[in-house]
């Protein structure tokens, strides 16, 4: 079955005043067609810039080298045009901060019709009742009236439902939702889980979900990527990852949760110290200074992505 | 909207009243007279021109038949252009004034808002430092310098366009004055917009759209130019009042016949009726062009449309 998305070799770094932060390491995965892909990790541990990088969506102090390729074709500074021809189309994002994410002087039908217009050079008429069908699939409410709404006149959840809606409008064989929750009360955050949850069964789209949950990972993911300090600790099928967790860090993730109930809300559990600083990443495992089994080669070398299991890997030097 | 638009327009009468009472007693206040520059004239004769123009009666009483006249549009005899009254001079004034300073602005917005857009969108290149150079010239070059230069260049060295003169508005005539006038304009313009749009560019909702693989032209026209015309706006309601003034070095300069020299004219003679039928004048534009602008916030700008009930 050929990967969706290969991401190989990856590097993400910000020019500052200070200096050179690197948000991304040689970090290496692909997505199945048809799967849902967690990703996790601490807050900044390079989630959300691999996924801009992909999109070609970095701030303009960013670069990325490296390789994603959607079936093949490379997205890593593609031109424009070419980027454009697959963004909102084939391949679709949910951000993270997906509220302030409607353009608050159009109406929001509109900006969800345009996206038909662009990719699939309908009329306006025909993609207004594309768009209200697909509003009603998200289950907003008279959704003949919510077209001519602003993102101002709807709830969090409605906007949030409103991504969700627009994201899919084309029907995109990747779909990569950046914390879809973080920001919706508990009540609104199972109802989106359970649309992106459908639309995965339904659509056969792949998902990505980045999310701090791991109780949203296990319900809803079927491999699951562990991030730390911009690098791949741990990547393998979710149920061997919560059964025979291979990563010191992964570990000390699963430990910390108290089961799958845990409030989404809430952040990573502690783990006690700091990642460490992304201008001055140490030459060794960068998990080092937290890690409870660190030896000498841990400060000195670098842990490669190795495999322990049939589709499971971890970067670790501890023996498996 | 329309309610909103009228309510406005209700409290607008209200406000003209006391701009116009003040402005009518602190010139009052102010020393000298309308006739001070004519000192040989006899004590009786000049008391006999006091009483043509009222001059003699109490200043309420004044007060009072000045506000009964000018509410017909009637605003006297000029004291001191005397073979005019005030109406007529403003007539003459007033469309030249218009036009020059209207077409100024038309092309400071044209040429400012695009070089502020492309400046924006070409964030820290070479091209946004030189635009962004020109615009810091245009603001520090006032119209007193670089009208003269253009008019020595293009009209007494060049001899292709002529050195001034409204000769009825002819485009010839016309083009020097607009672009002295739009000069510093272009560059207010030009920076306001690279701000805003700046501003605008950074949202959450830019990535957003772009995410959706949409063009650049409907990513900025559509999502970003609306809410970056914000701060012009606020910036152009009052500017635009400013044109029925006139421009009073442009139009000394190139010798245009608008309003600009008989408002400081006026106002340095005492000559009370003209200074009142400019106040007036530039009143009432200064009370439409802020409404306009407030309406222009609300056609740009959902959330303020909404508050406009
Ligand atoms: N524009 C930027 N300039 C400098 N550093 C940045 C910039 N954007 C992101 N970063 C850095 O990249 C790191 C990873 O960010 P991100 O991928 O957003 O983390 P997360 O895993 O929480 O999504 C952050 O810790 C931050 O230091
Ligand atoms: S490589 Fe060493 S420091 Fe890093 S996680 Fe493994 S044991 Fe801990
Ligand atoms: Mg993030």
């Amino acid at each position: 079955m050929a990967a969706v998305i290969e991401c190989q070799g990856l590097n993400v770094r910000f020019r500052t005043d200070d200096g050179a932060v690197t948000a991304v390491s040689d970090l290496d995965f692909s997505l199945n067609p048809g799967e849902c892909l967690g990703v996790v990790g601490e807050s900044g541990s390079g989630k959300s810039q691999t996924f801009l990088a992909m999109f070609g969506l970095l701030a303009p102090n960013g670069s990325a080298t490296g390789s994603i390729r959607y079936r093949g074709t490379e997205l890593l500074n593609a031109p424009r045009g070419a980027l454009d021809e697959l963004r909102g189309n084939r391949l679709a994002m949910i951000f993270q901060d997906a509220l302030s994410g409607l353009t608050p002087t159009m109406r929001v039908g509109e900006q969800m019709a345009e996206v038909l217009v662009r990719h699939q050079g309908l009329t306006r008429q025909q993609a207004r009742a594309r768009v209200i069908e697909a509003l009603e699939v998200v289950r907003i409410a008279d959704p003949e009236r919510r077209y001519a709404a602003y993102p101002f006149e709807m709830s969090g959840g409605m906007r949030q439902r409103v991504m969700i809606a627009m994201a899919t409008l084309c029907r995109p064989e990747v779909l990569v939702a950046d914390e879809p929750t973080t920001a919706l009360d508990v009540t609104v955050q199972a109802q989106v889980l359970r649309l992106l949850d459908g639309l995965k069964r339904h659509t056969g789209t792949s998902l990505v979900l980045i999310t701090h949950d791991l109780g949203v990972v296990a319900g809803l993911c079927d491999r699951v990527l562990i991030m730390y300090a911009g690098r791949a600790v741990e990547l393998g099928p979710v149920r061997d990852i919560f059964r025979r967790p291979a990563h010191p860090y992964t570990r000390a993730l699963l430990r910390s949760m108290p089961g799958l109930g845990i409030d989404p809300a809430e952040d990573l559990p502690v783990i006690p110290g700091q990642p460490p600083d992304l201008e001055h990443l140490p030459p060794g495992c960068a998990f080092a200074s937290r890690c409870a089994h660190v030896v000498e080669t841990c400060r000195v070398t670098r842990p490669a992505l190795l495999a322990v299991g049939a589709d499971h890997a971890r970067a670790c030097h501890l023996p498996a | 909207m329309l309610n909103y638009t009228l309510r406005r327009l209700g409290i607008a009468i209200p406000t003209l009243f006391v701009i116009v009472t003040a402005a009518f007693f602190l010139m009052r206040a102010a020393p000298g007279g309308p006739f001070d520059a004519e000192a040989d004239l006899e004590p009786e004769v000049l008391e006999n021109i006091r009483a043509a123009y009222d001059l003699d009666k109490p200043l309420v009483t004044q007060y009072w038949l000045f506000l009964s006249r000018a509410v017909k549009g009637d605003f006297g005899p000029s004291l001191v252009y005397k073979d005019f009254t005030v109406t007529e001079l403003i007539a003459i004034g007033l469309p030249v004034s218009i036009t020059v300073g209207l077409l100024a602005k038309l092309v400071a917005l044209v040429l400012g808002g695009l070089g502020g857009i492309i400046a924006a969108l070409r964030q820290n290149s070479l091209l946004d430092h030189t635009l962004m150079g020109l615009a810091m010239t245009g603001i520090a070059l006032p119209a007193f310098v670089s009208a003269p230069i253009m008019a020595l260049f293009f009209g007494l060295y060049l001899k292709l366009l002529p050195v001034a003169g409204w000769n009825d508005g002819a485009p010839a005539n016309l083009v020097l004055p607009v672009v002295a006038l739009a000069l510093p304009q272009i560059a207010v313009i030009a920076r306001l917009m690279r701000g805003g749009m700046l501003e605008v560019l950074r949202s959450n909702f830019v990535r957003t759209a772009r995410s959706r693989g949409l063009r650049e032209s409907s990513v900025v026209f559509r999502h970003v130019l609306p809410s970056a015309l914000v701060p012009l706006v606020g910036y152009l309601g009052p500017a635009l009042a400013g044109i029925m003034t006139g421009s009073l070095i442009v139009e000394l300069i190139f010798n245009l016949p608008g309003v600009g020299r008989y408002f400081v004219q006026g106002a340095l003679n005492r000559d009370y009726p003209l200074v009142m039928g400019v106040v007036i004048i530039y009143a009432t534009f200064i009370i439409l062009f802020n409404l306009l602008s407030d309406l222009a916030y609300a056609a740009l700008d959902p959330r303020v449309r909404k508050s406009y009930r």
